[in-house]
């Protein structure tokens, strides 16, 4: 799976024995034994915590669905039941809600470090391709899990997401009850929900396999960018274990106290309180909000006054993830040496933040109170509707126009030519005591 | 398709060469068994998720709207959706027929929203045609609903007035069956 040559060597008799047949003890020691640029810093250490994320939920949720009852008539009790009678069933539960909100914090660093550093250029195209796959699966699996409670913001997500499929014209009515398996919401819904709930998260295994594979295959990307010549291999990487592992798992214990942080103390604060009433078909809530890492894409999904453009506005969103390999035209990887598009970057996390901010609020409220305003086409300038418009035009113009743009005329600072070189002084300062100590052991 | 390949790399192969073998004639004919094969394997999964027959053999409802007073809505379920049966004034009445057709979004009078002869009671599904949501009675810009979702606001009739929302209420399939009751699908 590796491209590096394997080094490991069977010692005891089971070992070879085993390794001529299925070499899965090898697999693991490469895999332990990969090279690593040795310049990894933090950010880049949210990939080993992902890993751990998909664990959890896929632990926690198959024990969940030993207790669950896919029923709209037993579900919203069943689940009361978990937190309340099943031994240690509030545990699971909460870990499973909260893991989820812990693993899109994850992955949106995980994002927007490959998107600073350029992890997704030549030739690392495909890692970032299935990484976006497995977004995308994720957020599927988030609102299929999400309903699943059906409680009054599980049915009404679940009214609004599904909807958005009958905004396709011609088809979407009748996808539309397919999709539900009746026609409305209703127990056919949460049968299927569950089904393809359970199934997702080992769809998602699968890509993060693949993910892993093209990632051995093309090489890990570093801070500052650059591929690492063959001949320096030997100076600028060190093996994966046991430098990154102890790494990791660090960063790793410091992740799980902020988990264990929102499960112990503060459960119910990334939820929505109305999802504690059951699901009323007759009684929508006064303000229908999906869970806070969907705010973005619901808030483009607002942006836009017509129904079948906003859906395609917010499918785009995520959509335009996909083809970025091929709209970044800038020669040079990693942002620190892109002074221009740093600030651009930046402002773009801001963005992100402010979208967010922005799907949570009712679309006709003021954003700064008793500002005086006007009507700009068919709303208030001083509205979260316009501040959406604005930053939607920004997340779509970060991708099609300064992306493109920018790589073109912007002077980047000098690439150094080696990953040792920015914090050394010249190329070859290799020779120091550090370095040296980590080479030989390694 | 492939006939002219085959027969470059395999010249030797039996027939002149441009024309289809009868290995190509097995190629293709198996290929398109295999893809037959897969739709009609595939097909019965699909239709499982189609409604089954016992959740469409909940089609009907009955209701008699003489329950419903003047100016107020009585909300039924059909089909798991809410139905708002409302009994409309005759200022509000008034008003939806007064309107120009040219102002509306989605283009229809309100005759032919209503039954002859039943013309106050109004009976459409209670689903905001935006994303589902259920609108708010006696709310809004248009004396109708309005939807605090995402801010859309329909007239007495039911009809967009303004918002995202693209089309007006929808008028279930239904008839009046005997004096004030109605049949729903």
């Amino acid at each position: 799976m590796s491209g590096h040559e394997s080094t490991y060597v069977p010692k005891t008799g089971i070992e070879k024995w085993l390794d001529t047949r299925l070499p899965i003890v090898r697999f693991g020691a490469d895999y332990l034994a990969l090279p690593t640029p040795k310049n990894l810093n933090y950010w880049y250490t949210f990939g080993a915590i992902l890993s751990i994320c998909l664990v959890t939920q896929i632990a926690t949720g198959i024990f969940l669905a030993m207790h669950y009852q896919p029923n709209t008539a037993m579900a919203f009790a069943s689940v009361e039941r978990i937190m309340r009678d099943v031994n240690g069933g509030w545990l699971i539960r909460y870990v499973h809600a909260n893991g989820a909100s812990m693993f899109f914090v994850a992955v949106y660093i995980h994002m927007l470090r490959g998107l600073y550093y350029g992890s997704y250029k030549a030739p690392r195209e495909m890692i970032w391709i299935l990484g976006c796959i497995i977004f995308f699966l994720m957020i599927a699996t988030a609102f299929l899990g999400y309903v699943l409670p059906w409680g009054q913001m599980s049915y009404w997500g679940a009214e609004v997401i599904t909807n958005l499929i009958g905004a396709i014209p011609l088809i979407g009515e009748p996808v539309l009850i397919w999709l539900r398996g009746g026609p409305a919401i209703d127990n056919a819904t949460l049968n299927r929900f569950f089904s393809l709930h359970y199934l997702l998260p080992f769809v998602i295994f699968g890509v993060v396999v693949l993910h892993l594979w093209a990632l051995h295959t093309a090489g890990q990307n570093n801070p500052v960018g650059i591929l690492i010549p063959k001949e320096r291999e030997k100076k600028d990487m060190v093996p994966f274990h046991p430098y990154y592992t102890v790494k990791d798992g660090f960063a790793l214990i410091i992740f799980l106290m902020m988990f264990a942080w929102f499960v112990f103390f503060m459960p119910n604060a990334l939820g929505h309180a109305d999802n504690y009433i059951p699901a009323n078909p007759l009684q929508t809530p006064a303000h229908i909000v999906p869970e806070w890492y969907m705010l973005p894409f619901y808030a483009i999904l607002r942006a836009v006054p017509d129904k079948f453009g906003g859906v395609v506005a917010m499918f785009g969103a995520i959509g335009v993830l996909f083809i970025l390999p091929w709209l970044d035209t800038s020669k040079v990887r990693s942002m620190r040496y892109r002074p221009t598009m740093k600030i651009f970057f930046l402002i773009f996390v801001a963005v992100g933040l402010i979208l967010g901010w922005c799907g949570g609020q009712l679309p006709d409220a003021q954003v700064v109170p008793g500002m005086p305003s006007f009507t700009l086409l068919d709303g208030q300038l001083n509205s979260y509707l316009w501040l959406t418009r604005l930053a939607t035009l920004y997340y779509f113009a970060f991708f099609f126009v300064i992306l493109p743009y920018v790589g073109l005329k912007e002077t980047p600072l000098k690439i150094p030519a080696s990953i040792s070189e920015p914090v050394l002084s010249g190329p070859d300062a290799m020779s120091g005591a550090v370095p040296a100590q980590a080479e030989k052991k390694g | 398709m492939a006939e002219s390949v085959v027969n470059a790399e395999h010249p030797e192969g039996g027939a002149p060469e441009g024309e289809a073998t009868r290995r190509d004639f097995i190629h293709i004919a198996a290929g398109a068994a295999a893809v037959g094969a897969g739709v009609m394997v595939a097909w019965p999964l699909i239709n499982s998720m189609n409604p089954a027959a016992d959740t469409l053999a909940l089609s009907t409802t009955e209701f008699d709207t003489s329950k419903v007073a003047e100016g107020m809505q009585v909300v039924i379920t059909w089909q798991g959706k809410p139905v708002f049966v409302r009994n409309r004034t005759a200022a509000e009445l008034q008003k939806v027929l007064a309107d120009p057709m040219s102002s509306l979004k989605d283009p229809q009078s309100d005759q032919d929203r209503t039954k002859p002869g039943h013309e106050p009671m109004l009976v459409v599904l209670g689903n905001c045609t935006h994303l589902g949501c259920i609108p708010t009675f006696g709310a809004g810009d248009y004396g109708g609903w309005f939807c605090p979702c995402h801010g859309s606001h329909y007239d007495a009739s039911g009809r967009i007035r303004k918002g995202p929302a693209p089309k007006n209420l929808v008028v279930p399939e239904y008839a009046f069956t005997a004096g004030s009751t109605i049949k729903i699908g």
